[in-house]
This record gives structure tokens, sequence and C-alpha cells, in this order.
């Protein structure tokens, strides 16, 4: 169990070379290096000097930290394993530690996976304030809101700062220690013609609050509600527009109908039965979802997987990747006004499914990964349902190409609209197809490769211009090359079991349980309350369909998560919106919604 | 007995027998026009690798029938908020000025119900009325995106009805009459397909608009407005809405037949027929294109409108017009 694993954490020898360079410039600032599990630097700052050290990542340092990939918070009252935890000034203790993540592209590319920072700020009492770092970086704005949502935590200089996640009639910090997670710790829920009144009331949108207008000298503006239902708004998402005719003059997108508390799941949730929840985070992506979740978690538990097992996950992802974008490029026609390719992708999906069915049991979701493998092997055969599929697949692709990507409507709708360029991209938080359409060669599976990823020929497609067409092409192409990717997993299969041999497996191998005493118990426990994994805190990042997942888990020695933060693509992608589509039509913002290519299970969790 | 028999004098047989014409035309259009909606479902599905409506009677050809037992026995809901009166009619002006329109089109020698000498400016004028069934459909819904649907269909038939009288022109100039049967008398040896090529071009675009059928469903755009105009609607309104497009699908279709292909004119078979091959030949075009096509944004539309189509149009005019008179100085 946890003390047969060596993973107490221990600082590396080496000390990173931002660490470096942070204490080079800031000589009186009294860092705290804390070490994790995850591999990415993790230093505890003072809140009083927070911004001016971010602004220093990103702005002053050579291969600068340029994008702020995530920010939230943690609530540590409840915390037992504090190593490497700073001394918090005064009498209080440490109550909540705000994280800021940052991603140094140029880093990563260059030394495979060194691009992280985790900059951490230690907070005292039940309301702490931070200085907010909107300035800075534009898309610190939804992840502070969502930070004060979910803890009440206050980020002051924010310029608006109110609830994102949960309606704004909620009471209460939902992911804080002393917020239950299950309904029957509540009275029961009762909705009378009286709080719907109230509730639909709380939801009327006020153009001051948002700083807007509502009538210019000469007319008066039109606030439409496109959304939360509406045919091309991809799920429960809301924006609404002020317009003048049909020009988009600002828009306030909504989020939250979606959201479901998976991070709160994660804390109650042993490590093992949380897996079926990360299916449906981005609910087209079935299984690639778990990949990050397992892998942070075998960083935890120091698990090494056998090659086939790795193998085997980049095969099944890359035919949910398929069959995500298969969903996004006849979704992309349909919200274009072209009626047909959606029929086609969905065929091609079927097709794609029955592969996926044969293999895991199951369509849109298997929960098919554990910690340490899989949950079966491959099934006899399984060669000819792949094959067959590349076989299908692969002539489509070049008629969509011919009648969709090629059409002169389409490219009319698409080409120079809702653009923005690399520098953009990065300050926002794009990541994915996304951002490699404006020219950015940043595609995880080549900057740091995992599960095997370097084993494998595939090429990153890439654009220059950053518009709506763009980001249709890439993903098009990387159709193409995950066919290709599964090509190769289908002639390379290597031989070999399917799970680790290693106590914190999940289920556990049950060979030898019945010949010596230690693995029985290990067998026992894994099976009964399900694996205790060690404390400390780990991190991985996949390229998802969407962009960039990734699962930073906090264990504090038990059977479940102490909080489990899920970095989500989509959620930067729809900040990013208004930015993008100021001064553009209504037909562009459904082009732009299409090519953003979000789920809102994404987004809201 | 015989003072009876007196009452029927040449004149009012004719006027009766007109009248029977004109019930007939009118049911045939519309029960062809409901049937569209068969066709249409079932020639999308064998475009889209799916089957459509099949399960009412053979190959699903009831499904219209129960369709309309369907829609008949709707809540026909009016919402709180709209203007009633307007709200009323708009449906009933679609579905009146598109039937109106048929009265000038020749079916078949002697199958018409009036020969107008300005049939084509009838039409025209018919076809205008019939634009605002969809502005005030959407006007008095006095909802957001029926007000956008009702203000895209305004500014599309500002942009369509001025090439498309245009590209009428360029015929009209050739047979020297506003009427439709000497028009169609005019192509016995050849179809103004072959010399009014680019006519024929610029009016097809432009019954497209006119239908408001995809790629130019501008109005209605799904994807953007979730219905346009007739977001509201619901019941017999919207199905009156609905069939109007189909019928208003027909009567293109036939215009388009009438004008450039010959109308009646055909070897062997019988006029009617070759009028009907030739018009569902056309319906069927109509629905390829749904099948086949993106949705312009509606200024891509406008801009093409009026900087390409109406010079285009004018210059089919202008040529037309000089060819014609130079033929005749000779």
């Amino acid at each position: 169990m946890a003390d047969d694993a060596p993973q107490t954490p221990v600082a590396p020898a080496t000390v990173p070379e931002v660490v470096r360079e942070l204490t080079t410039r800031f000589g009186d600032v009294a860092f705290t290096w804390q070490p994790t599990l995850g591999g990415v630097p993790t230093v505890w700052v003072p809140a009083s000097r927070l911004k001016e050290i971010l602004r220093f990542l990103k702005k002053e340092v050579p291969k600068p930290y340029s994008m702020l990939l995530d920010l939230h918070g943690v609530d540590e009252r409840l915390r037992v394993h504090r190593e490497g935890f700073p001394k918090v000034a005064g009498p209080g203790t440490h109550d909540f530690t705000v994280f800021y993540h940052l991603l140094s592209i140029d880093r990563d590319i260059a030394t495979h996976g060194g691009g992280d920072i985790r900059i951490k700020i230690a907070l005292v009492g039940d309301t702490p304030h931070v200085p907010s770092i909107t300035g800075l970086w534009p898309n610190a704005n939804w992840y502070e809101r969502e930070t004060w949502d979910m803890f009440g935590i206050v980020f002051d200089g924010h310029p608006n700062l109110r609830r994102i996640l949960l309606p704004p009639t909620w009471e209460g910090h939902a992911l804080r220690k002393d917020y239950p997670a299950r309904a029957t710790e509540f009275d029961p829920y009762q909705l009378d013609a009286l709080k719907t009144d109230m509730e639909q009331e709380a939801l009327r949108f006020n153009p001051e609050e948002w700083g807007m207008k509502r009538h210019s000298e000469n007319e008066d503006f039109m606030f439409l509600n496109l959304g939360p239902n509406h045919p091309s708004a991809h799920g429960a998402f809301r924006i609404v527009l002020q317009l003048d005719g049909e020009e988009i003059l600002d828009c306030v997108p909504d989020i939250g109908y979606h959201h479901r508390g998976a991070e709160k799941m994660g804390e109650r949730q042993s490590w093992h039965t949380y897996i079926p929840y990360t299916d449906r985070i981005d609910y087209l992506g079935g299984v690639m979802n778990e990949l990050p979740y397992v892998m942070a978690i075998e960083k935890l538990a120091g698990i090494q997987v056998p090659d086939r097992v790795k193998v085997v996950r980049i095969m099944m992802s890359e035919f949910f990747r398929i069959t995500s974008h298969l969903l996004f490029y006849g979704t992309y026609a349909q919200d274009l006004g072209m009626m047909s390719p959606v029929f086609y992708m969905f065929t091609d999906r079927q097709k794609a499914y029955d592969v996926i069915e044969a293999v895991t049991g199951f369509r849109m979701h298997p929960a098919w990964f554990r910690i340490g493998g899989l949950a079966m092997d491959l099934p006899k055969g399984w060669e000819k349902n792949v094959r067959t599929f590349l076989d299908w697949m692969k002539p489509r692709l070049r008629e969509y190409e011919r009648a969709m990507v090629n059409n002169g409507i389409i490219r009319a709708r698409t080409i120079d609209v809702a653009k923005y360029d690399s520098a953009a991209a990065i300050d926002w938080g794009v990541t994915g197809a996304g951002l490699r359409a404006t020219g950015v060669n940043y595609d995880l599976r080549k900057a740091r490769p995992y599960s095997g990823f370097e084993q494998f020929e595939f090429e990153v497609p890439l654009a220059a211009n950053g518009d709506c067409y763009d980001r249709l092409t890439v993903r098009a192409e990387e159709i193409r090359q995950s066919c290709r990717i599964i090509e190769q997993c289908l002639n390379n299969m290597p031989a070999g079991p399917y799970k680790a041999d290693h106590p914190l497996t999940c289920p556990p191998p049950k060979e030898r349980t019945l010949h010596d005493i230690e693995t029985l118990i290990t067998h026992f426990l894994g099976v009964s309350w399900g694996p205790v994994m060690p404390a400390g805190e780990t991190y991985f990042a996949i390229e998802a369909t969407k962009g960039l997942n990734s699962y930073y888990c906090t264990s504090d020695g038990s059977t479940m998560s102490y909080r489990t933060r899920i970095r989500t693509p989509s959620f930067p992608h729809l900040q990013m919106i208004p930015y993008i589509i100021r001064g553009q039509m209504v037909p562009d913002l459904i082009a732009l919604l299409a090519s953003i290519d979000f789920v809102m299970a994404d987004v809201d969790r | 007995m015989s003072a009876i028999a007196a009452w029927f004098t040449p004149e009012v047989i004719a006027v009766l027998i007109g009248m029977v014409k004109a019930v007939v035309i009118l049911l045939v259009v519309i029960i062809a026009s409901a049937w569209m909606i068969w066709v249409e479902r079932r020639l999308l599905g064998l475009w889209q690798d799916r089957w459509g409506p099949n399960r009412v009677w053979w190959l699903g050809i009831g499904q219209v029938v129960a369709d309309m037992v369907k829609i008949f026995m709707k809540e026909d809901w009016i919402p709180k908020f709209v203007d009633k009166p307007v709200f009323i009619l708009a449906p009933a002006i679609a579905m009146v000025m598109t039937l109106l329109a048929f009265a000038v089109i020749p079916i078949a020698p002697g199958w018409r119900i009036i020969d107008l000498n300005v049939g084509v400016l009838f039409f025209l004028a018919v076809l205008s009325l019939s634009a605002y069934a969809v502005m005030l459909g959407g006007w008095a819904s006095n909802s957001k995106y029926a007000l956008f649907g009702g203000v895209r269909a305004a500014a599309q038939m500002l942009s369509y009805e001025v090439f498309m009288g245009l590209a009428m022109m360029g015929v009209v100039i050739q047979a020297g009459s506003f009427s439709f049967d000497t028009i169609v008398e005019a192509q016995t040896g050849l179809w103004y397909v072959v010399p009014q090529f680019l006519g024929f071009i610029l009016f097809l675009l432009a019954t497209i608009a006119a239908t408001h059928r995809a790629p130019f469903d501008i109005p209605e755009a799904e994807q953007e407005l979730t219905a346009g105009f007739h977001t509201e609607y619901s019941g017999m309104k919207f199905g009156m809405f609905f069939v109007a497009e189909y019928i208003s699908i027909t009567l293109m279709s036939a215009l388009v037949v009438t004008l450039f292909f010959g109308g009646w004119h055909g070897p062997l078979l019988p006029p009617v027929v070759w009028f009907c091959l030739k018009t569902g030949l056309f319906m069927c075009f109509f629905i390829l294109l749904r099948a086949a096509l993106a949705r312009p944004r509606y200024d891509q539309f406008m801009e093409s409108g009026w900087k390409v189509m109406l010079p285009l149009a004018l210059l089919n005019v202008l040529v037309t017009g000089g060819i014609v008179v130079a033929l005749a100085a000779h």
C-alpha cells in the first residue's frame, strides 16, 4: 500500500531553471519550493509580491511563460499532509491556496515538458483577499470568478467578480470542504412558482452590470439572448448579444447551465470509481478523458504501465479524436446551413463506434482505462475491425474535402471570419486546433510525448490565418493523422499484459492473491476500499480532442482525492468569444461557435 | 326546364368552365405542393444515405396525409404578446398570394385560369405582395428572432426582385409580349434557355431567393435565428407558411419552365405531361440545392445581388434589346 510505494515527494537534485531565475531576480522574496509528483515546479510566493512575480514570468524571463493555463483554489483546512507548505505570517492558519499554472510553449517544446510552473499563494481566514491578475492575463477573469464562486476567495481589482458556474441566487461556495457534496445532506429541493419566478428574474440580463449602454446617441441597441436553448449553441450555453442591427457590438457569454460538480465529485469518489465521471467531462472524448486522469494517478502511485497498455490507450484515444472531430466536421457544415455532411459523418462515427464497442463494450463513455492498465485485453479479431474502419474512412475524407472544405460558400463564410492571431490565442489560453490554426506548432503529443507518442510518425497540421476556415482545415487534417496513428498501432501492437504488475493497479492483478498473504491483503483492500494513494500532488496534461486537458490531483494519503482540478480546454475558448466577435455579424458568431468545437460539459464540468 | 336551360347561355357556360378549371388547377397545385414535402424528404434521404419517411402506405407516400391530420389537430396557439390581426393575416397572405400567381401560368394549350396581356407584370406584383407575408409575420410576432427574420426578408426581397424582373425582360423583349401564353407560343422552335442563357441563370437564382429556400433561406436560417420569421407560429398557421413555401417552389419551377423551357412544348407526350415533367424536374433541382449547399451570409447575398446580378441583368437586357432592334432593322 502507501508505504510500499517509493513516492515520498523528494525534491530532485537539480533545481529547475525557472526557480533559479526567480531567486536571482527576486533575491529578497522568501520562496518556498514544494516538491510534487506531477513534475511541475511548484513555488509558493507571498501574495503581496504575486503580481510582480507573475509579470516577471510573463514578460521578462527569457522564453516567457506567456500562457495562463490554469488558476484555481484549494481548501487546505482539512489537509493532513502539509509537507512543503510555507509558514504563514501572523496568528492564522493556512486555510486556502490559490494556484496559478503558467505555461511556456517555447520551453515546453525545447525541453519536452519543462514549460510548466505553478505559483501558489497561501491564504489565511474565511474570506481571504487576493490581488486580481486580470490586467496581466485577460483569461484570468473567468478563472478568478470561478475560484470566487467555488471557494469564496475575493479577487481585489477584478472588474466583475460574480458567480459563473452556479446560479446568481446560490448560497455558499461549493468546493469548500464544509460544503456538503450530497443532496441528502440538504433539505429537499423544491421549485415552486414563486421560486421559479425569482430564479428566472435573477437570470434577466442587465446591461449596466456589464458596463454596457442600452442605447447610443441615435439608436437603441437590441439585447438578444442566444441560448441557453439555441440550435447552434452546442448545448446549454447562453450568449447575450448587444446588437446594432445584426452587428455584434459586444456580448457576454453565460456558462454554468451544464455544471455538475465534477470536481466536487472527485473528492468523494474513490480513485478508481471516479474514472466514469471523467468520461463525461468532454462527453465526445470518451476514453481520451480518462487518459490524463489515470496517467496522473499512475504518476502518484509510481506505476509504469506495460507497452501494450500504452499503445492500446493511444489507439482508442485516437479513435475518439476521430469521432469527436467528425462531429465537429458535420455540425460545422450544419451551422453554416449545409444540411447533408452531418449525416455522412454520423455514418462514419457509427463505424468508429462499432469498433469502440467491440473493444470496450461501450460506445460513448466506455470508462475503460484503469489505474495501471485497461479494463480488459483487446478482443480476438480486433485487427479486422480496425482495418475495416481505416479502409472506410480514408476515401471519405477526400470526398469531404472536395464537397465541403473547398465549397465556395463555405469559404466565403469562414475565410477571414472570427480571426485571432497567435499572441491573442496564447494570451487567452487557447490550446488545441484553435492555437495551431494561428500557426503555433504546439501539440502535446509532440511537445511532451506521453504514453509512447514519441514512437509514432505523424504530422501536426498547422495553418497561418487563425480564422474559422483554418480551424476547419486543421481539424480535417487531424482526422487523417489520427488514422495514421491508428494504423501504426495496428501494425505494431506489442504483446504483453494489459495491466501493470503493481499493488496499486486497480483492480489489482489477481494471479498471486491466493499464494501469499501480502498480495491477498493488498488485493482485498484495493477491491473493497479502492487503492490508497500516497500523499502528494500530481499532474498530467494531454492533447485532448479540443485542446489541452489536464488533471491536477492532490492526494492526502487516502482512498479519495483531496482536490481534483480539471483543466478543460473549452473553458478559456468560450471566454474569448467577445474578444473575437466584436464588430462582426450574428452569422459570423455562429461560424465562430462551430469552429471552436466545444461541448458545454467540457466548459462547466 | 327550358327556363333554367335558358340561363346557360354560352357566356355563362364559359364562366363555369373557367371556374372549374381554376378550382382544378388550384387543387392540383396544392396537392402537388403538399406531396412535394414527401418527395423532398425521400430525396434528401436518398442523398444523405438514410431512408426518409417510408412507413405510411406504399413508399411512405401517405406521410403527407398523416402530417396534415396531425397539424390540423394541433393546438393553434397565439402567444399573448403578438399583434393578433396581423399575426393571423400573415400566413393567409403567404398562401393566397402564391396561389394567385398561378392564375397566369399556362399549363397546356387552353389550360390556364386567365391570359393577362400583362401576365409577367401581374406575377411580379403578386410576388412582391407575397414577401409581405414574411415581413408582417416577423413583425407581428413581436419577438426578436422573428423580427430579424422579417428584416432579413425585406432586405432579401429588395435585392432579388430588381434583378429578377430584369432577368425576365430579356424573354419579354424576344417574345415581344408580357403575356405568358405568347411567350410559350414563341418558344415553339427554340426554347429561350438557349438565347437567354444568362437571363435563365439570373432568374433561377432569384427564384431560389424568392422561395426562401436553402441556400437562400436567410429569413429562416434555422442555425442563426432558430426559425426566423415563423418562430412564434404553431399549428395550422405554421402549416400554411410551410405549404406556401412548397407552393412557391412549384410556382417558381412552373415559371422557369414557362419562360425558358418552352412551357408545355415537347414531342410525343401530351402538353400537360410535358409541363408537369419539366416542372417536377425543377422542383427536384430545388431539393438538390438544399442538400448540397451552405447558406451565404445575408450581406454577401445582398452584395452579389446588387453588385453582380443587377449589372449582369442590365447587360442582358441591353444586349437582347440591341440584337432585337438590329434584327428588326434588317
